[in-house]
């Protein structure tokens, strides 16, 4: 709009009041335009009022500002069209300016916000897209827990039982559940190894033996990892209904599940991949579902197997224990049976081996007794021969008998030594005079020593330990033609006992015990070196015997070292060759005697007690004392007890009267050697120890030497003079019962 | 005297050989010994040893009178007496036999001879004492009465 300055008045005149319609459209338009001028800045306010996040508000008032003047502007406008005072174009110029200034800084700052503004759309889009994120991970996890719900469930289903039929079978059955399949097969490989058996299915009931080969392309496929693969329906394992070709069959997934292979517990380390037994899960989903596989499913799918792998073997192990636990059992019973069989196989034994004992001794004993009877009798020199003969066999027979009947009982570990104080002396002095008459007849020499230190009593089983001596020392005999054998007997040191030859003899040394070794050496016709540990087997014969002698029945030797071990001792044998003679060494344990034995045997007449006789009963005795005094004291003592009491003044005398009636001899051994060599005398003129009478020795010397000379020739006992009353009715109580009296000195 | 008083006298007799040595509890044993069975065994015995005795101290003084004394068959009596002497309970005898095999031991003749004379002394000492002792017990056995059973404390 343009006016022009009137000059005779102060209105504007407009130009071409022709041109009027124009104008009448120019103020509608002004009209309009300010109309919304005034209506814009409304709206925005109120809808600013309304949004209260509008962060540019001073912007906005500026803008209001802005469009409010160009608004007035406008307005104003409509009052230049018509002729209008001065008044009002000031009013239009002032509107003008005001609305350029503003317009020149709304704008100006307009550069500035603009770029913000359009920042934040950029900046809404990308939230947006977050957001959209955000919501897909959701779906996800929701998901996941979902699956992880399902993998819960079904193991729980899985584990809770131990049989494998029907952990398999559950299985299926909620895989089927969980994930709608149409079908779910399991295939087992068999036994060989090369096929796989379709053993479980869902929805069939009982599958018929379908097998499909171990190696094929698809099966190696789904064996090789341990992810659930998605395999064609096409393929064997797939293909478990007659393909109808009507529909579609759904998608097939097939996972590995490992087996454990366990015989007898045997498995010392994780076997490899490549040896493990692999069975196949085979899942389909519906046909014509067009469902797919989710990731999620096919992890759902892949913890089940692993679940059924560790649920398997479990049962597995389950299954081999109590199949041990059966074996055991059925072992246990077949060893009861064995057990009590054998008990009953000794038990008749013993009872056959009583039974034999008695019934073959009685007549043993009969053959035996009368037939030395016989001996005693007159015979002719030929009937005597054969009368020798039978008595030797049966006594054979005899020993053969006691044997047989002790190894038995050695072996059954029921033979128990028995102990008792005995004098080693007098064991080896009858051992000595029962081999003399063979050693003599062969010519052999023997010998013996005994140590100095041996103690004159020991505590033991004489007889058992006599019963070896013998055997070695008559082996010993038996085996050598010509020569001599030498026997010898010592208190073993412990150095002794640190031989290489008998390494696992640890004897222990004690205060009450020691050990004898004795030590018999032949120079007879010896053993082979590799013989020597057959002899002490029972009934084997060594080759090399040649001689014509008595055969051994072979259990001699096994004897002597069964009785050699119960005395805890040890017994070997060396021999540097044939002909070269052999050395029989054995140790035994024997115990001490202490002092309290002896003093026993010491009576002292306070205890005598009931047990002593008071009246001997006209039991014989005989003294001998050259000395006439004495000779009548002690026989009047002896009297006085009762006794039948000869005396005899000499050595020669008391040979001449000696007879097996008398039951003691009394000597007195002051007087020299006279008394010892009487003693020797006396038994060898007694073959058997039981004939021959108790000497004891009468003495009032009080020395040890006298004791020892005493218990080596051989006597039964030794007294000291004075002699009471009371004391001599206690020696011979003592004698009679003990038929050995050492008093102590 | 009645038996009674010979009784105690016997007993008092008998009572004071002990005490004084001559005679020990052997000659206790021997009484014991004397029974009905054996009613003189006592002086059987006493007898036997006088007359033993007697052997040998005839024996002995023979062997030491000789110029080479044989100290060997010396000892071997004097040995023989003390086992005589002990078995009858004449306790001074044998002590003194005692101290002669001593001397015996050491060859020295001289004491030898000593101890054989202590020997012959006591043998005679006891010899008397045991007579007398005899002879009471044949009087209270004339008189009726009984040897009283003799129970020392010692």
């Amino acid at each position: 709009m343009w006016f022009k300055a009137p000059e005779s008045c102060n209105c504007i005149e407009p130009q071409w009041p022709a041109d009027e319609l124009l104008v009448k459209y120019q103020y509608i338009s002004d009209f309009f335009i300010a109309l919304a001028y005034f209506s814009i800045p409304l709206e925005l306010i109120y809808f600013v009022k309304k949004s209260a996040v509008f962060p540019y508000r001073w912007v906005l008032v500026q803008f209001g500002a802005f469009i409010v003047l160009c608004g007035a502007t406008h307005l104003i406008n409509l009052w230049t069209f018509t002729i209008h005072t001065r008044t009002v174009a000031i009013v239009m110029t002032a509107a003008k300016v005001l609305t350029a200034v503003v317009s020149c800084i709304t704008a100006l700052m307009l550069v500035h916000i603009i770029p913000d503004l359009l920042s934040v759309k950029t900046r809404e889009l990308f939230l947006k897209n977050k957001a959209a994120e955000l919501d897909r991970e959701m779906g996800l996890i929701r998901t996941q827990e979902e699956t992880g719900r399902h993998v819960r469930m079904l193991t729980h289903e899985i584990r809770s039982t131990l049989d494998r039929h029907t952990i398999l079978k559950t299985t299926l059955i909620e895989l089927g559940r969980t994930l709608a399949l149409e079908e779910c097969a399991l295939w087992m490989p068999t036994r060989t190894g090369l096929e796989l058996q379709l053993a479980y299915t869902l929805r069939q009931q009982n599958p018929v033996g379908y097998t499909v080969p171990i190696h094929l392309p698809v099966i190696n496929q789904v064996f090789s990892s341990n992810r659930a693969v998605k395999i064609s329906p096409n393929c064997p394992v797939a293909r478990l209904r007659p393909h109808t070709g009507k529909y579609m069959p759904g998608e097939v997934v097939a996972v590995r599940v490992p087996l454990l292979n366990l015989s007898n517990f045997q498995i010392y380390d994780w076997p490899e991949v490549s040896t493990r037994s692999y069975a196949l899960m085979v899942l389909m989903l519906p046909s014509d579902s067009a469902r797919q596989w989710h990731v999620h499913e096919l992890e759902l799918v892949e913890v089940v197997a692993d679940q059924v792998a560790v649920a398997l073997s479990h049962a597995a192990i389950l299954e081999e224990s109590m199949r041990a636990r059966n074996m055991l059992m059925e072992q246990n019973v077949a060893l009861d049976l064995a057990r009590r069989e054998a008990e009953t196989a000794i038990h008749a034994r013993n009872d056959f081996l009583a039974v034999m004992n008695h019934e073959m001794r009685t007549p043993m004993h009969a053959i035996i007794a009368l037939s030395s009877l016989l001996q005693e009798t007159e015979l002719t020199a030929e009937q005597r021969l054969m009368v020798e003969t039978i008595l030797k066999s049966s006594n054979l027979l005899a020993t053969l008998i006691n044997d047989v009947l002790d190894l038995s009982r050695l072996e059954d570990g029921s033979l128990q030594l028995e102990t008792t104080t005995f004098s080693l002396h007098s064991v080896f002095r009858e051992v000595l005079s029962l081999i003399k008459p063979v050693a003599s007849v062969k010519k052999l020499s023997l010998t013996l020593h005994l140590a100095s230190d041996l103690p004159a009593y020991a505590v033991g089983d004489d007889k058992r330990l006599m019963q070896t001596i013998l055997n070695v020392v008559g082996n010993a005999v038996k085996f050598s033609k010509e020569g001599s054998i030498s026997i010898s007997a010592i208190v073993a040191k412990p150095e002794s006992f640190k031989d290489a030859r008998i390494p696992e003899f640890h004897p222990v040394s004690s205060d009450n015990h020691f050990y004898l070794r004795v030590q018999v050496k032949d120079s007879g016709s010896g053993i082979h070196p590799q013989d020597i540990p057959k002899l002490f087997t029972k009934f084997a014969q060594s080759q090399a015997v040649t001689t014509k002698g008595p055969a051994g029945s072979g259990l001699g030797l096994a004897i002597c070292r069964r009785f050699v071990n119960l005395m805890e001792g040890h017994i070997w044998i060396e021999s540097e060759g044939i002909g070269k003679g052999c050395t029989v060494t054995f140790f035994v344990k024997l115990g001490i005697p202490d002092r309290s034995n002896e003093s026993k045997l010491a009576f002292a007449p306070k205890v005598m007690g009931n047990h002593v006789t008071t009246n001997f009963g006209g039991l014989k005795v005989l003294v001998m004392d050259d000395n006439g005094v004495n000779r009548s004291v002690t026989k009047g003592l002896l009297l006085h007890l009762g006794c039948d009491v000869t005396a005899a003044g000499s050595s020669e005398e008391c040979l001449r009267i000696i007879s097996p009636e008398h039951r003691v001899v009394f000597m007195d051994v002051c007087t020299g050697l006279d008394g010892y060599e009487l003693a020797i005398r006396i038994q060898e003129k007694f073959k058997k120890r039981q004939d021959r009478p108790l000497i004891v020795a009468l003495t009032g010397n009080t020395n040890k030497v006298t004791k020892e000379n005493c218990m080596r020739v051989g006597m039964d006992g030794l007294i000291l003079k004075p002699v009471s009353v009371d004391k001599m009715r206690g020696v011979l109580s003592e004698l009679l019962e003990h038929r050995v009296l050492f008093e102590a000195i | 005297m009645d038996v009674g008083q010979m009784q105690r006298q016997w007993l008092d007799y008998t009572r004071s050989l002990f005490i004084e040595g001559f005679l020990d509890n052997q000659f206790l044993q021997l009484q014991q010994l004397q029974d009905e069975n054996n009613p003189e065994f006592v002086v059987e015995v006493v007898s036997l040893f006088f007359e033993d005795s007697e052997r040998i101290l005839k024996d002995l003084t023979f062997a030491l009178d000789q110029q080479g004394v044989d100290f060997k068959k010396v000892d071997a009596h004097v040995h023989q007496l003390k086992g005589s002497s002990s078995s009858v309970g004449a306790q001074r005898v044998k002590n003194a036999c005692i101290a002669f095999r001593n001397f015996c031991e050491e060859q020295n003749v001289e004491a030898c001879l000593r101890c054989l004379q202590q020997v012959k002394q006591e043998y005679c000492l006891v010899k008397n004492k045991l007579e007398t002792l005899f002879r009471l017990e044949q009087q209270i056995v004339a008189a009726g009465g009984s040897i009283p059973m003799m129970e020392l404390s010692f």
